[in-house]
């Protein structure tokens, strides 16, 4: 799209009187020189994915190839069947949705990249598990999912959103933005609120690294993508209340551009620095490849 | 800058585990079976950086198989494809070299093209160098590739051949290996060009190599 920054993007939202994701579906239907409805579907396509592999991800304890990880989601689910989660019944399914989608990832198992894989379970676990309990419509997921695009959109004219170009900020990071925006939007917080959201979440991920054990998106990445949901949960309830970013949005994303072509390329999606060369690491790794 | 589509970063639908080293390794590998169109028997993967050292474990090296084997980024069978391949004898090489881009890979079709691309992050790609010549092909539009003798006027003969179509260009790249050399011309399009306009474009005198590269979905 042809917006490049946030302030840009509140510019245009507050002159012509409009939301995120009104800017973003005429954006998107311009571009593909099709009716908004059409952009809608597509989204709802999105959308419908994303419920698809938490479906899955909650039947499923098969293991990935490693052995280590496929099951966690289940231990989420077994607990709360029989007490709640200290923080409720938001908190309880945003996490349980959150590992049961990475978990389907790391299985080969169908999801939707939001905005990559590896950060699949952030955006739908916030959108889909609030809608459910705050009652929110179909029409409203998909404003959610539309201002997530268009916050995803502008940081990624930026800096590519891979763990071997910016680290984890570019990917977990970038996806509890997203569902910060997402949320916020569909709790009716408006154009500053949302943008105000997405600075709060990302000022608070600079510098994660990536550094994946073995190289499989497994660990850490599968229980980061429960913590960093929760993120976006906090970022929005922040702004929502008017905690504002001291630093704009625009400046802290090209602060994380920054973070990510200072940080040593061992830490950089390449498994050769961080918790993947650590002592349990390499026992794992050795145990791996005799397999 | 070209405008970029919102659903580059709320989608693909894809099986994982990884955008960059899944779904990538899997487009990277059908742009380069839509550029050497021809029925292979052989197939060499050469992964660069991250590609090389992790590869594996995300599944990069099932992804570029399954692409250049024409399956797309959601068929479940890429878990599978090793126990569903045949006919087509296929190898990997792994490198380290700093002056490629992290997520790196060559594409190397019986021996006789090389493709190479970058997955360059959220299952979006760059195929950037083919047999040699500097291409920039994302996959996002439909491509005209011709390598030809390079003299003057070959720009106005090819694009007043496309122009008769009614179809319109969006950017045109060009590539040489020395004055009165080995040239190449990428010619992208908002619509797809027929065969008949290929077999034209194959007429012009000095033309050896065409092929219409159809932009991925």
């Amino acid at each position: 799209m042809t917006i490049l920054s946030f302030s840009e993007l509140t510019e245009k939202c507050e002159k012509e009187n409009k939301a995120i994701y009104q800017i973003t579906q005429e954006e998107e239907a311009k571009l593909l020189e099709a009716e908004i409805d059409v952009v809608r579907l597509k989204v709802l396509e999105d959308l419908l994915a994303m419920k698809d592999s938490i479906k899955h991800g909650l039947k499923s304890t098969e293991k990935s190839i490693s052995g280590w990880c496929g099951d966690d989601c289940a231990k989420l689910a077994d607990k709360y069947a029989h007490s709640g989660a200290l923080f409720g019944r938001v908190f309880e399914k945003i996490t349980t949705y959150a590992l049961a989608t990475s978990e389907e990832n790391l299985r080969m198992g169908r999801i939707a990249a939001c905005p990559t894989a590896g950060s699949c379970g952030i955006v739908p676990s916030v959108i889909i598990a609030s809608a459910e309990e705050k009652k929110i419509s179909e029409a409203q997921q998909i404003n959610g999912l539309l201002t997530a695009g268009m916050v995803g959109l502008i940081i990624s004219n930026k800096v590519q959103l891979a763990g071997a170009v910016a680290g984890c900020q570019a990917e977990c990071g970038v996806a509890s933005a997203m569902a910060a925006a997402a949320l916020t939007q569909m709790l009716g917080g408006d154009v500053n609120t949302v943008i105000n959201a997405v600075a709060l979440a990302l000022k608070n991920i600079l510098g994660l690294t990536c550094d994946p054990v073995c190289g499989l998106v497994e660990v850490p990445c599968i229980k980061r993508n429960a913590f960093l949901a929760i993120h976006a949960v906090t970022a929005c309830e922040l702004a929502l209340c008017g905690v504002e970013s001291k630093i704009p949005a625009d400046e802290v994303v090209d602060t994380l551009k920054i973070t990510g072509q200072l940080m040593s390329p061992v830490l950089k999606e390449t498994s050769q620095g961080g918790l993947a060369k650590t002592k349990t690491a390499l026992e794992l790794e050795k145990v791996l490849f005799k397999k | 800058m070209e405008q970029k589509s919102v659903f580059s970063v709320i989608s693909p639908i894809m099986v994982g585990p990884s955008s960059s080293h899944t779904a990538g390794a899997v487009r990277l590998g059908l742009m380069a079976r839509n550029i050497y169109k021809d029925k292979f028997k052989k197939v060499k993967f050469v992964l660069y950086n991250s590609f090389a050292t992790t590869g594996f474990g995300h599944g990069t090296d099932k992804g570029l198989l399954a692409g250049v084997l024409g399956y797309s980024v959601d068929d479940v069978i890429i878990k599978n494809i090793f126990d569903i391949v045949e006919d087509v004898e296929y190898s990997y090489e792994y490198r380290q070299d700093i002056s490629r881009h992290p997520n790196s890979v060559d594409i190397i079709f019986d021996d006789k093209m090389t493709v190479s691309g970058d997955s360059v992050g959220a299952g979006e790609i760059r195929i950037n160098n083919i047999n040699g010549f500097a291409a920039n092909i994302d996959g996002s539009y439909h491509t005209l590739l011709l390598m030809y003798k390079d003299k003057p006027g070959m720009i106005s003969t090819v694009s007043d051949i496309i122009q008769k179509q009614k179809v319109n260009i969006a950017s045109l790249h060009c590539d040489r290996s020395s004055k009165g050399g080995v040239a190449s011309m990428y010619v992208a399009l908002d619509i797809p060009i027929g065969e008949d306009v290929v077999e034209q474009v194959k007429r012009i005198k000095d033309v050896f190599f065409v092929t219409n590269i159809r932009k991925l979905k």
